[in-house]
């Protein structure tokens, strides 16, 4: 699950200003953390334990993992979604063995030579090491039921789905590829926001992706944006809510500002089912919220109703 | 000087005191008239306070560039319409919620060009303070600068924004009205708005929340503004476990986020330079500078046809984050 040292801009832990003007700190309320996120469900911890089983944040029952995972990582008893990575993600939308990556070599740099506790670069060889993955996206041509797609899927099990350079580049890619051979575009998003650590050049890819999806919209192409759990900060700002037709699965967290950002400046408890799928469908902010084994059918309807 | 800037300190402006000091002292001495030594030490004194003025705010840290951006004597939005503009017709609300007064929009002329401007308003007393959020818009906000942007277009206005928000307002009605959705859409229409756009982070440029209203053909930076993905604070509780004035200082520098740092990445076209000391002490002259600048940019805008901008500004954005050559963070390998 999520690497406890968040590499997203976030409003985690206020920060505290000298000035009495500076009562927030809204700059960093705009993303949201890891550890927030993995929080705020519940007071119960959501760790999964390596094992046989495990237990489900939602219903507190105990689940022998392989059935869950064989139900699309999604708990038999109650239907908490898990979250899972791109790899799975990719696995369960599309047809079988229909998804080829795009062929770039996508590597991550260092435009700021960042160092924090640590050097960015050690952090990204880090993650690579750990996910087997160059960056927080995979993306690539597939067919969904038969339907041919441009999809990119946002890594979570990567510095926490955070949008740098490379990401940011890679959904642009995308969207172009879409636009120039009138494809669908599927954008499944899972992100704590824009990665700090390259500072504006991160803040750019929000107006990159934007502008992109401009000129898709010009063409006149269709784009499903899926959200999932969850959806935060700048990739929320951007692409993620630009969608024609906007999707998210049972229970994701879908927000601009962490839940704890939000509370500490308002200084009240928030309300129930806050920020929560359901609760952006009855405010009017997403479309449908459809369970993960319908999803297939969901997209495959949609593009029959509105792709090229 | 008001109360508000005696309460805000810059530590880096100390040196200063002494000879502040000396100058008050010397002036209110009461000597006969005429006294040669009086006039000469006190001019000697005042050419050395600007010389000391000029060498701390040439050779600021990136943390020090950040308390300047906050200063609350420093000009606002409302301030430059008052100095730059004329004939200013304010334009209110969104039409859909509300009048958000963080973020002011109406037509106002620079020089002899008519123009839409735009630009975040932070608040200068408490009760302006609380009504803007303290700069902080909320989706209102952003709606209601969209929706002034597209008369403009509509009308064959260029528009003109001015940037200086910490970020985008944190609360539950933000959340659920569309926070993200309203800065989101502002972008994507403003990349392809056919008429010329010019942007200026004029203070702070803090994250989503500024960029909303700066997808432009030229961007520039006020030289004592900051603009970054977060705030220093916001980084260093993050990155560094905790916000205090040492990791606040580290972060500043690690995120690169002054106009200096801002135009070697590219982000920025240009800096706007701000008279010794800051906006803050002279902001007619800032007024001037800015004026100066942001016509300039207007009148070479003109002579593009309003509708090759749009694919021209996106280009301009396309290129952030991707650069040819050894310092590339994508490398290609043979795409198709
Ligand atoms: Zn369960």
């Amino acid at each position: 699950m999520a690497d406890s040292e968040t590499n997203t801009a976030s409003g985690d832990d206020a920060p505290k200003r000298p000035e009495p003007s500076g009562n927030v700190d809204p700059a960093s309320m705009t993303q949201i953390s890891a550890k927030e996120t993995l929080d705020v469900r519940s007071a119960k911890k959501t760790s999964i334990p390596e094992g046989l089983w495990l237990r489900c944040p939602g219903c507190d029952k105990m689940l022998f993992r392989k059935a869950m995972e064989a139900n699309l990582h999604v708990c038999p008893e109650c239907g908490h979604h898990f979250r899972i990575s791109a790899t799975e993600r990719i696995r369960q939308l599309c047809d079988v063995k229909s998804f080829e990556p795009r062929r770039w070599k996508l590597e991550g740099a260092d435009p700021l030579n960042f160092i924090d506790l640590k050097p960015y670069p050690d952090r990204l060889a880090k993650e690579q090491e750990k996910t087997g993955q160059p960056e927080a996206i995979q993306a690539g041509r597939a067919f969904i039921k038969g339907r041919p797609v441009a999809l990119c899927c946002l890594d979570l099990t990567f510095m926490m789905g955070s949008m740098g350079s490379v990401v940011g580049e890679a959904i642009t890619r995308s969207i172009e590829f879409a636009t120039d051979r009138e494809l669908p575009l599927i954008i499944v998003s899972c992100s704590g926001g824009a990665r700090m650590q390259e500072g504006a050049l991160s803040l750019m890819q929000m107006a990159k992706t934007s502008a992109a999806l401009a000129r898709f919209d010009d063409a006149g192409g269709l784009f499903i944006s899926l959200l999932t759990d969850p959806t935060t900060g700048g990739v929320t700002a951007s692409f993620a809510m630009l969608g024609d037709v906007i999707l998210a699965e049972p229970g994701a967290l879908i927000g601009f500002a962490g839940p704890r950002v939000i509370k500490q400046t308002i200084r009240q408890d928030l309300p129930e089912g806050f920020q929560r799928a359901e609760q952006l469908l009855d405010v009017g902010m997403v479309d449908r919220v459809v369970p993960r084994s319908e999803l297939r059918n969901e997209i495959a309807r949609i593009i029959d109703y509105a792709g090229k | 000087m008001s109360r508000a800037a005696t309460n805000y300190e810059l530590a880096f402006e100390k040196p200063l005191a002494e000879l502040d000091r000396s100058i008050r002292d010397l002036e209110a001495a009461v000597l006969p008239e005429t006294d040669s030594d009086q006039a000469q030490e006190l001019a000697r004194l005042r050419a050395e306070r600007e010389d000391r003025l000029r060498e701390i705010y040439e050779n600021l840290e990136p943390w020090e560039t950040v308390r300047i951006a906050r200063h609350p004597l420093r000009p606002q939005t409302r301030d430059y319409v008052r100095l730059m503009f004329k004939d200013f017709c304010e334009l209110h609300g969104d039409r859909r919620f509300g009048d958000d007064p963080a973020i002011v929009t109406g037509f106002a002329r620079v020089g002899s060009i008519k123009c839409l401007v735009v630009g975040h308003q932070k608040g200068k007393d408490t009760a302006e303070k609380v009504a803007c959020h303290f700069g902080c818009a909320h989706p209102e906000g952003y709606r209601k600068a969209l929706a002034k942007m597209k008369l403009a277009e509509k009308f064959g206005l260029p528009i003109v924004t001015l940037v200086d928000t910490p970020g985008a307002f944190p609360g539950i009605g933000a959340e659920q009205r569309g926070q993200a959705e309203a800065i989101a859409v502002c972008m994507k229409e403003m990349s392809r708005l056919q008429t010329p756009i010019v942007s200026v982070v004029i203070g702070e440029g803090g994250s989503g929340g500024a960029l909303a209203i700066a997808v432009a053909d030229r961007v520039g930076m006020l030289e004592h503004a900051w603009y970054s993905v977060i705030s220093p604070e916001g980084c260093a509780a993050i990155l560094w476990k905790e916000a205090n004035e040492k990791t606040n200082r580290e972060a500043a520098r690690a995120l690169k986020l002054t106009a200096r740092d801002n135009l070697a990445l590219g982000i920025v076209d240009d800096v706007v330079p701000e008279p010794v000391g800051g906006a803050h002490r002279d902001p007619e002259s800032a007024a001037e500078n800015l004026q100066h600048w942001l016509t300039e940019r207007l009148r070479e805008l003109k002579r593009f046809k309003p509708a090759n901008l749009p694919a021209r500004r996106r280009l301009r954005f396309r290129k952030l984050g991707v650069t040819d050559g050894g310092a590339s963070l994508v490398s290609l390998e043979g795409d198709e």
